[in-house]
């Protein structure tokens, strides 16, 4: 599908706006240490428009947002903004706000101990007396023209989020924004709430507001958006009109692929047939943060959840691994029936768990590389048994030559080192453990190109030669359909599928996935 | 190649203040002593006790002996401290109860038939009271997740008050030669029994470190306790037994100032020790919000506070004075190892190295 | 499409629902009135009268005002164990120069002047000092905060070691302004000003930019931080404001007792901590308000109060008592704050529930 056409770069700002074009971003570069963020990127908005921004990790959508809104200077590129003469330099969210950009976080920025009418003025007015009743009536207003069921006079915590979050674009739109961001508003809500905010969305639409709307829901981009403009790997890949779209086509577009591309792939090893026996299995198991779903896994198979970011992967894996609490559902490990109701219950049954946030739930910064490698299975040794010091040396040495992990030494902090090699000392952590069923979600996030070969050669050794049972999350299917002989694919937090043999290619793997629709 | 060095190197970092503020301290009185003429501060001598032994005398001694109380109740602070994030401001008014239950046992079991035999019962049923105290903290703190800081208000408020109810109005006196042994001196060791205590103490500590994860499962529930469950461990747990070996700190300091005392006074026994024990875990280089910590640090804190307080009585400043100069060498300490300071320097040291960087670029 | 609401569903008038504040606010006048009617009931007489209400006031008027001072700390998520120190130091030295004025024969209401000005800048002083720490240097505040308890404390001392009586002649007649009807009630100038110090603060927190941005603060720093709020100004105002009602609150004392001690306010900041976590204020900071802070000054000086009366022998009671109420509302709110995070789990569980197949 082509392109839509897009005003040039190096035009005068009235050029380049045409009459209903309320935002443009024209070549916008960001590079950080280490990684190229934004490559000459365009972005148009215009008026009473609902433009989604959609693209898979890394692909730049956060960044520019925040070079938008002020959080990062760009390195290069102009940004136009209707009203605005000449270009508009956004040095902070302050100023954004000045101009007309508002954006509206998933944790939602306000502050839930004060009242409705509070969260909406507060910082706004210059005076130093606060009047309650004549905030509260506007509030009111405000909230009524809008459709927003909740009371001025509200404590906000009282309200759901769903409700909370109007607040919030009630704020903004009280604010005369004439661009609206949406950052992921639809993820904590439930079908009635997104419906609620969706007409929201029109309503602001036909007052011109101009909405750009962040998320990586397939269904609802397609059921308010007008336009869609699709990132990847810091570049644009294209801005389209929704109709001119299918769902397989944008799938595509963000992963990066070409439907019809059957080249084969670069075949890096066997995979190994499974075996007979059944190492873990699971009957309707539920969590707080996901639906009861069946699952099970064969000795020495290698399987896959794939889906879009946020499809709902991360969340059934952390209910099999304990992470998440537990509601409902039995378990069986090796055909023995089990309870594993935390972590350390599923290590002890031989399951281990790479997290997919690193930082948040994997490495403990202030320890050593050495000590976090060796942490679970200390753990798993147990509490009296601590190992000495020559033995979790060698460990470390081990690993670090493995996976050729880059530290100054063993007892560097772990927390120095770059995102991908505290990735490899996570990932060595459990390979130390040799557990029967290992559970990688998103192991090659931010490693090099060739490392994440080396990964995925190493899923496929462990498989054949340890007998040992995979799961292997990732956002790249190339990797998935290299590795894994089963692929579970999710959509939206449901699984919408599950492919072996000879679909396991890429085009039935995106059907999947993108679902129906056009 | 890897270097083992490195590890040592970067605990010992933490080492750094409290060594520099022991080396101003004795450096200030080194100068101070010869200025005067007198260097009494560093005597160390032998000598007569009161009861005819013969026993390390002398100011440096004095000092270190004074702090054992307190370089043992803030061992277990550390402890606290780093598995819980925050502190416990009760330790002090907990003293007082175990040392309560200590003189009561020994009371019941009659005053005039002390023996190493009741000492220890005594001792063991004032730890496991104490410990019961810790405890209830410790499910405040863990269970319902308070902060340690507000869930110790309440004994902090009550505790002494508890002590009381159990010792009631008396205040047996306590003059066995077996109590002075444990307070002051053991008849034919040279060194004060109290050191002796801390340094085993210490051995314990150093020996559980060694045999068990301690260590380990601590300092990682102290830096990130949600990774530190997902890797198996338990945070509540952790956390409680922080409070156990805290009590058994706390009752092994309250006997060792009952015996220096030879009684119970339940509202000046380890009075403010729970704020000396703070200073003492801060100025040792361990984080108040919890993660690694450094035993060593903290007993170097002790000795130091101790120093200080000897250093400003020798110059005749009152002893309620001296509250306000350890304030000051607090706001001191805290002001040098804070994130604003820190930010400052780090900008000051970049903007000098890309000013030398575009003066080289310059030439 | 457009969701309608019925217009009777709005409430203009101030009218607010049900909140957990006013809950635990509640569960405090409530312990009072129990406490209270107790005390009438068992212990009778005194407690009948009204002057028996006005004795409390009287007599805890310092601790009202360091209520307040906690009270606004800890909204903006902060906290303050130096007020005690402050408050004796502030007495002290006001003791102190009204010696000194009255030795030097200056007996007119000066002396009044002065040392309130004295009073308030010892306060303005440990305020600016502990408030920039907190907020600018980003120290931990209880650390900076007992660092003032100790330095003021052991200034203290230096200002005076001994006890310093106070008989200047000017402070006397200014001491003795009350609002009274002889047998039926006295309302000393000291409780007055403490009344006066909780309206002003209600007002500031109510109904000024400062005190809702405070709450703000306490409320979720980063989302006041992104709402355009001057967090840093704001929690540096708050230590300033804690201190300086700290130093009014020593100049209050001061009226009501006869002399400056050394002992003066010790361990009154815990007891403000606790009246104020009676009164609802929460911990965690963002909720709380200086009424429901003098409900639990009252409740707990009735406390005291009935263990006088009673005659109870071993006053440890009376601090047993104070600790277990103490306890008993920590957990309360605990209870509260950890109901209110299930709710908010329930609707994620529910929603996650609930997404389409």
């Amino acid at each position: 599908m082509e392109k839509q056409a897009v005003p040039a770069k190096g035009h005068k700002a009235s050029q380049v706006l045409e009459d209903n074009v309320v935002l443009a971003m024209r070549g916008i570069d960001k590079t950080f240490p280490g990684t190229r963020a934004l490559n000459n990127v365009d972005f148009t908005l215009r008026e009473g428009e609902i433009h989604a921004l959609m693209g898979e990790n890394g692909a730049g959508k956060s960044t520019l947002i925040k070079v938008l809104t002020g959080v990062y200077p760009k390195d290069s590129g102009h940004i136009y903004v209707k009203g605005i003469q000449g270009e508009a330099h956004i040095h902070s969210p302050q100023e954004a706000q000045n101009i007309g950009i508002s954006t509206v976080y998933q944790e939602i920025n306000l502050c839930p101990n004060l009242t409705v009418a509070e969260n909406m003025f507060i910082g706004r007015t210059k005076g130093a007396r606060v009047q309650w009743s004549i905030n509260e009536k506007k509030a009111d207003k405000i909230l009524r023209n809008l459709g927003i069921p909740a009371q001025a006079n509200q404590e906000l915590s009282r309200c759901s989020l769903a409700v909370q979050q109007m607040v919030a674009i009630a704020r903004a739109v009280d604010m005369n924004c004439k661009v609206l961001i949406l950052d992921e508003p639809t993820s904590s809500l439930d079908e009635k709430e997104v419906q609620m905010l969706f007409g929201l969305m029109r309503d602001l639409k036909s007052r011109g507001v101009g909405i750009i709307f962040v998320t990586h829901f397939l269904e609802q981009v397609y059921e308010v958006s007008d336009r869609i403009t699709v990132l990847r790997n810091g570049e644009l890949v294209g801005e389209y009109a929704v109709e001119n779209l299918p769902q397989v086509e944008l799938v595509a577009r963000m992963m990066g692929k070409d439907l019809n591309d059957l080249a084969d792939l670069e075949e890096i090893g066997q995979k190994k047939t499974a075996g007979e026996t059944v190492v873990y299995e699971a009957d309707k198991l539920s969590s707080t943060e996901s639906k009861p779903f069946h699952f099970s896994i064969r000795e020495g198979e290698v399987n896959g959840f794939t889906g879009l970011l946020g499809s709902g992967r991360s969340e059934s894996v952390r209910a099999i691994f304990g992470a998440d609490r537990v509601t409902g559902g039995s378990v069986k490990v090796k055909g023995k029936p089990v309870n594993i109701t935390k972590p350390h219950d599923a290590m002890k049954a031989g399951i281990g768990y790479l997290p997919e946030d690193r930082k948040r739930d994997g490495i403990i910064a202030d320890l050593s590389v050495r000590e976090n490698i060796i942490l679970a299975l200390q753990v798993m040794k147990g509490f009296f048994h601590p190992m000495n010091q020559k033995e979790t040396e060698k460990f470390a040495d081990e690993y670090i030559k493995a996976l050729k992990i880059k530290t100054a030494s063993q007892d560097t902090p772990v927390g120095s080192l770059s995102g991908g090699n505290q990735q490899k000392v996570i990932l060595a952590r459990w390979l130390l453990t040799h557990p029967d069923y290992l559970i990688l979600d998103e192991p090659t996030r931010g490693i090099d190109v060739g490392t994440k070969l080396e990964i995925q050669k190493l899923v496929l050794k462990l498989a054949a030669e340890e007998n040992m049972s995979i799961t292997f999350i990732s956002s790249e299917i190339e990797e998935m359909l290299r590795t894994c002989s089963r692929l579970i694919v999710m959509r939206d937090r449901n699984i919408v599928g599950e492919l072996t043999g000879d679909d396991l290619n890429q085009a039935s793997v995106m059907k999947t996935i993108a679902g129906g629709g056009q | 190649m890897l270097q083992k060095r490195n590890s040592r190197k970067a605990d010992l970092s933490q080492l750094i203040i409290p060594l520099a503020a022991l080396g101003i301290l004795l450096l200030f009185n080194l100068i101070r002593g010869i200025v005067i003429g007198d260097l009494r501060f560093f005597s160390i001598g032998i000598g007569e006790n009161i009861y005819g032994n013969t026993v390390l005398t002398g100011n440096l001694i004095s000092i270190i002996d004074d702090a054992s109380a307190l370089a043992i109740i803030a061992m277990g602070m550390t402890l606290v401290t780093a598995a819980c994030g925050g502190q416990d401001i009760s330790v002090g008014a907990v003293g007082a109860i175990s040392g309560a239950i200590f003189i009561n046992v020994l009371a019941a079991f009659g005053l005039d038939k002390i023996s190493v035999g009741t000492i220890l019962v005594a001792l063991l049923a004032a730890t496991a009271v104490t410990i019961i105290f810790t405890l209830f903290n410790g499910t405040l703190v863990a269970v319902f997740k308070i902060q340690p800081m507000i869930a110790t208000l309440i004994l902090f408020s009550c505790g002494r008050s508890i002590a009381y109810m159990i010792t009631g109005s008396a205040t047996p006196q306590l003059n066995d030669p077996l109590i002075n042994a444990i307070g002051k001196t053991i008849p034919g060791i040279p060194i004060p029994t109290p050191i002796f205590l801390v340094v085993i103490m210490g051995l314990l500590l150093t020996l559980i470190f060694k045999l068990t994860n301690l260590r380990l499962y601590t300092q990682t529930v102290g830096i990130n306790q949600g990774a530190a469950r997902l890797n198996g461990i338990n945070p509540v747990i952790i956390k409680l037994l922080s409070f156990v070996i805290l009590g058994i700190c706390v009752s092994l300091a309250a006997m060792i100032q009952v015996c220096r005392l030879n009684q119970l006074a339940h509202k000046t026994l380890l009075d403010a020790i729970e704020m000396d024990a703070i200073l003492a875990v801060a100025i040792g280089g361990n984080s108040l919000g919890g993660g690694k910590f450094r035993l060593s640090g903290t007993i170097l804190g002790a000795y130091i506070i101790l120093m200080l307080t000897n250093t400003l009585n020798d110059m005749n400043v009152s002893a309620d004075s001296i509250k306000a100069y350890k304030a000051i060498v607090i706001i001191i300490i805290v002001i040098a190892g804070s994130p604003g300071i820190k930010n400052k320097i780090s900008e000051l040291w970049k903007k000098s190295r890309s000013r030398s960087s575009k003066a080289m670029a310059g030439r | 499409m457009k969701m309608t609401v019925k217009t009777s569903e709005v409430h203009t008038r101030h009218r607010q629902p049900m909140t957990d504040t006013k809950l635990l606010m509640l569960i405090a006048i409530g312990t009072f009135i129990v406490m209270y009617a107790f005390a009438m009931i068992f212990i009778g007489k005194r407690f009948l009268t009204i002057k028996e209400i006005f004795n409390l006031l009287n007599n805890n008027a310092y601790l009202i005002i360091l209520g307040c001072s906690l009270t606004i700390v800890m909204i903006g998520g902060s906290i303050d164990i130096s007020v005690g120190g402050v408050v004796c130091l502030s007495a002290m030295s006001c003791a102190k120069l009204l010696q000194y004025l009255q030795a030097q024969g200056i007996e007119g209401p000066l002396g009044v002047i002065l040392s309130l000005l004295l009073a308030l800048g010892i306060g303005l002083l440990f305020g600016i000092e502990q408030g920039y720490l907190v907020s600018y240097l980003e120290i931990q505040p209880f650390i900076v905060t007992l660092a003032g308890m100790f330095l003021s404390r052991g200034v203290t001392t230096m200002v005076s070691s001994e006890n310093v009586p106070i008989k200047h002649a000017g402070f006397q007649a200014f001491k003795s302004i009350a609002l009274q009807v002889p047998n039926v009630f006295k309302l000393e100038l000291g409780a007055a000003i403490a009344l006066l110090v909780l309206i002003g603060m209600y007002l500031l927190l109510r109904h000024h930019k400062l005190g809702r941005s405070i709450y703000a603060l306490g409320g979720n720093r980063q989302s006041a931080l992104m709402l355009g709020i001057n967090v840093k100004r704001s929690r540096f105002l708050s230590h300033v404001i804690s201190s300086v009602l700290a130093g009014l609150a020593g100049y209050v004392f001061i009226m009501h007792a006869s002399s400056g001690k050394t002992s003066i306010g010790l361990r009154s900041e815990m007891d403000a901590i606790a009246a104020a976590i009676i009164g609802g204020t929460l911990l965690t900071g963002g909720v709380g308000n200086v009424f429901g802070t003098f409900i639990g000054v009252m409740i707990l000086s009735t406390i005291q109060e009935i263990m006088a009366a009673s005659k109870v022998q071993e006053s440890y009671w009376q601090e047993i008592a104070s600790g277990a109420l103490l306890g008993f509302f920590i957990m309360l709110q605990s209870v509260v704050l950890s109901g209110r995070e299930k709710r908010r789990a329930k609707k994620n569980t529910m929603v996650a529930a609930e997404v389409k197949g």
